[in-house]
């Protein structure tokens, strides 16, 4: 069966935006490309990684977004056709690179990807990246479906290429993680040798060393590409118009909204009174094609995720030429016919559509119907909240944390970061972590907690990371925290990989992006040389990692770093391996009556662990249990009890 | 029914289970089989967030005319495929419909709160009266139970896709399903994917159904 690797021209396939993207990728001839992961954006690196040898590629997971862009940009420099994608608060780790790459401009086509996530559906805000291209003057397209995903990724780095500046295409998560049918285009092998020339005058964008000096020089060259890519925009294939003539009302959108459109248009059956202007070159908007659309009709909507950004630069247009227009209506975020929080969907468009039309639009289903289906659920159908998998090393290395915080008795609390160890701060975790911002930020703020003893803060810190987060954006704060002497600890949940999205390589794994052979990075050894003292423990040895969690607390100053090493239980090194065999031993098991309050089912919460409802005690229950062993240390009774399997 | 119209257009079909049942392949392969009827077909799925265990859904729409935006609109699928009870009963506020159809697996996934004892799973009797009186028409069936005949758990996916199609709405047969998974599903399983579809096939075409119409 094709596939987008060696997929031919004319084949069609029903693959994900994120896969059409990185078969845009191969036909647009990159050779570079380089991405830290972060849903929704993880699976285009991910297969691009994959393909990296059937097109000669380089492709790798880099520490960080920044590195990534760096990386990126020096295939670009070279001129080599360059790549780099990430979620959407990558781009601010990325941002610094991106507006120095854009002044100091680039050779070989480079096309930044950043995938929004309206919504929230896996993301820790609802920032949107498209103020980046306004903030830095950098050109925006947004593909509407799997098809232009793929196709716009050859028109931004031929773009890019010809006028030596970054280009951004952005998804958003209703892209990335939607399928359908594209057919794919030949894929595009340019050959070109790597060479960096850096010997000509420095303003000279094809042979001057990479630098944003002379500053206003740069900035004024900057301005002139972006002035020239209107040009290309106002020409773009991207950009369609749908409707009548003169149509009552004019809707405006772009991106995966433009499929809210049309059904909106559709369903209410209003094709001869609606147009549709889909844009796909969103930054700069090209003047003349605004203006030809806004000129056909009185009133404008502009339906667009999340923010009012389009929105707000149409007003723009339309505020300069009402002379020569007249003045429009309009609707959108501003007057509420669509909320500024959340993704879209076609109802929320059908709705608004209805309303600025003054159509009557009326459910079809009864509300008996809703009410009934709602009280079901509502009365008989429990949650399945956020947890940890079972057999979790991060539940068993959470518990110990509790303990020695709660054995400490100084109010101690963890400052978390991003990761699957984040759901201690949910109810299906301890709560014994009391902030959860971004990459790296639990370091940053403990080491900022620890400082605030001379204002009477007396409560013991720690910090938490994980390993690839550790990389990402930990180690700077460490650096920090160990040459500021601030007193306290970082633990680091080492679980052998990118676990929360899928195993992707970082610096600390054997492979790569391409399953290569590499050297991998010892945490501890960097931790110890930065002058931190470095224990590493396992958190399944429960008794031995809750000493070093009281040492930890007891030290009296300097920067402790605790490594939890224990690989996650979906890794593909312990998948389906089993431990331990567990038993509880009922006649130790005192139920109810233990005092205990089920302290193995209402607190720890292991999946693995269920309530016996006729015996009135505690069970191993087999299918979800992998035989981590941690609960025997949970048991006030010793009633769980370990016997070590025979792996063969 | 391998020939004919899809009775509505867009036609959306609600795939919804527990993260790790098996959502994405179910959905992937409903739209082989339409894509290659040269039908045109968008599958959203939830992922990111949706680990292991916590509730998931995959929303398929299929048109033969143009191509739909992704995600079902609310109270809108015509067929709802429950990979378990409770994640179909918990879906049908926002997707259902007097006119749904619904076939389900009864095999419960009991979440952590009824593993703790803290709340209880609902009687079989319960969600299939649940199921009926919130559908035009419902199966059922235990399909881990013929799938674990068939010596995987994983086959029960198949037997859902043989109910899809035998429920009897869609223009698709047993031949577009042999279609669809080749190269997809592995060569040496073959006997026994056809054999759980059939399977499935068989259940909703003898109308064994847990059959109410709403508002009866």
């Amino acid at each position: 069966m094709s596939n987008i690797i060696d997929g031919k021209a004319g084949d069609r396939l029903l693959i994900t935006g994120n896969a059409a993207i990185a078969r845009g990728a191969i036909e647009a001839g990159i050779s570079v490309a380089a991405g830290y992961p972060g849903t929704p954006a993880t699976e285009i690196i991910e297969n691009l990684g994959k393909a990296a040898d059937a097109h000669n590629m380089y492709v790798e997971w880099s520490a960080n977004e920044q590195v990534a862009m760096e990386v990126a940009a020096a295939g670009s420099l070279s001129g080599l056709r360059s790549f780099t994608s990430m979620k959407n608060v990558g781009m601010n780790v990325a941002a610094d690179a991106l507006l120095h790459f854009a002044v100091a401009g680039t050779r070989g086509g480079m096309v930044i990807v950043p995938c929004d996530d309206p919504g929230c559906s896996s993301s820790s805000t609802e920032m949107e990246t498209r103020v980046f291209a306004r903030l830095f003057e950098l050109p925006l397209i947004e593909p509407s479906d799997g098809q232009e995903a793929k196709d716009m990724v050859k028109y931004a780095a031929e773009l890019s290429e010809e006028l030596h500046v970054p280009v951004i295409l952005r998804g958003v998560t209703h892209l990335s993680h939607v399928s359908s049918i594209v057919e794919l285009g030949e894929p595009l092998h340019l050959n070109r040798n790597a060479d960096f020339k850096c010997d000509g005058p420095m303003f000279d964008a094809e042979s001057g060393v990479a630098t944003p000096q002379p500053m206003l020089v740069k900035h004024e060259q900057l301005q002139k590409k972006l002035h020239n890519a209107v040009s290309h925009f106002e020409a773009s294939p991207f950009n369609v118009y749908t409707g009548p003539e003169h149509p009552e009302l004019m809707m405006i959108t772009s991106s995966i909204c433009t499929s809210f459109c049309k059904e909106a248009v559709r369903s209410l059956g209003v094709e001869d009174r609606v147009g549709i202007l889909k844009l796909g070159t969103t930054w700069p908007l090209p003047p003349k094609l605004i203006e030809r659309h806004l000129s056909m009709a009185s009133k404008i909507f502009v339906v667009e995720e999340v923010l009012p950004i389009m929105e707000n630069d149409i007003k723009s247009f339309a505020m300069d030429l009402a002379e020569k227009i007249g003045i429009k209506k309009f609707h959108g975020k501003a007057d509420g016919s669509l909320p500024t929080v959340n993704e879209l969907n076609a109802d929320l468009v059908v709705t608004a559509l209805a309303k600025i039309l003054g159509i009557s639009h009326e459910k079809s289903v009864p509300a008996s119907y809703t009410q009934l289906a709602k009280q079901i659920a509502a009365e008989n159908v429990p949650l399945r909240g956020m947890s940890y998998c079972p057999g979790c090393p991060h539940r068993a290395t959470f518990w110990l944390v509790n303990h020695a915080l709660k054995m400490d008795n100084k109010q101690g609390f963890v400052c978390n970061d991003v990761g699957c160890y984040a759901i201690d701060l949910l109810p299906g975790g301890f709560q014994t972590s009391k902030t959860g911002l971004h990459m790296g930020s639990g370091m940053g703020l403990a080491t900022g907690f620890a400082k605030l003893d001379k204002f009477g803060m007396d409560r013991t810190v720690f910090a938490a990371s994980g390993d690839s987060t550790f990389f990402h954006a930990v180690m700077p704060a460490l650096v920090n925290a160990v040459h500021n002497k601030a007193n306290v600890t970082l633990l680091v949940l080492d679980n052998s990989g990118t676990a929360m999205t899928g195993f992707q390589a970082h610096p600390g794994v054997t492979y790569g992006a391409s399953s290569q052979k590499l050297p991998s990075v010892d945490i501890a050894s960097v931790c110890e040389g930065i002058g931190a003292t470095v224990k590493v423990v396992d958190p399944f040895e429960p008794e031995d990692a809750l000493q070093r969690l009281l040492e930890s607390v007891e030290a009296e100053d300097g920067v402790n770093v605790l490594i939890f090493k224990q690989a996650c239980t979906l890794s593909p090194e312990k998948k389906h391996k089993q431990m331990f065999d567990m038993r509880v031993d009922e006649s130790r098991c005192l139920g109810e009556n233990c005092g205990c309050d089920r302290l193995c089912t209402r607190v720890f919460r292991c999946p693995g662990l269920a309530w016996d409802k006729d015996k009135g005690k505690a069970k191993i229950e087999d299918a979800m249990c992998i035989g981590c062993g941690f609960c025997t240390f949970i048991c006030p009774q010793h009633a769980i009890s370990k016997t070590r399997k025979e792996i063969a | 029914m391998s020939e004919g119209k899809l009775r509505q257009d867009p036609y959306n079909i609600l795939v919804t289970g527990v993260g790790g049942q098996g959502n994405l392949l179910l959905s992937r392969l409903i739209g082989l089989m339409f894509m290659k009827k040269h039908y045109n077909v968008v599958t959203a799925e939830s992922f990111g967030a949706t680990q292991r265990g916590g509730s998931v859904n995959s929303q398929v729409r299929i048109s033969a005319k143009e191509s739909c935006s992704p995600g079902i609109p609310a109270n809108s699928a015509h067929l709802i495929i429950g990979l378990e009870p409770l994640e179909t009963l918990r879906q049908l506020a926002a997707y259902g419909n007097p006119e749904v159809k619904i076939v389900c697996n009864s095999r419960p996934i009991p979440p952590s709160s009824v593993m703790t004892g803290e709340r209880e799973y609902p009687d079989h009797e319960d969600i299939k009266q649940w199921l009926g009186a919130l559908s035009a028409k419902a199966w059922l069936f235990d399909a881990t139970t013929e799938a674990m005949k068939l010596g995987r758990a994983v086959y029960a996916n198949i037997v859902m896709i043989g109910a899809m199609v035998g429920a009897g709405d869609l223009p698709i047969g047993r031949d577009d399903f042999e279609a669809a998974i080749e190269g997809v599903l592995p060569a040496g399983e073959i006997e026994n994917n056809f054999k759980a579809f059939d399977f499935g096939m068989s259940i909703c075409l003898s109308d064994d159904a847990t059959c109410r119409y709403f508002g009866d």
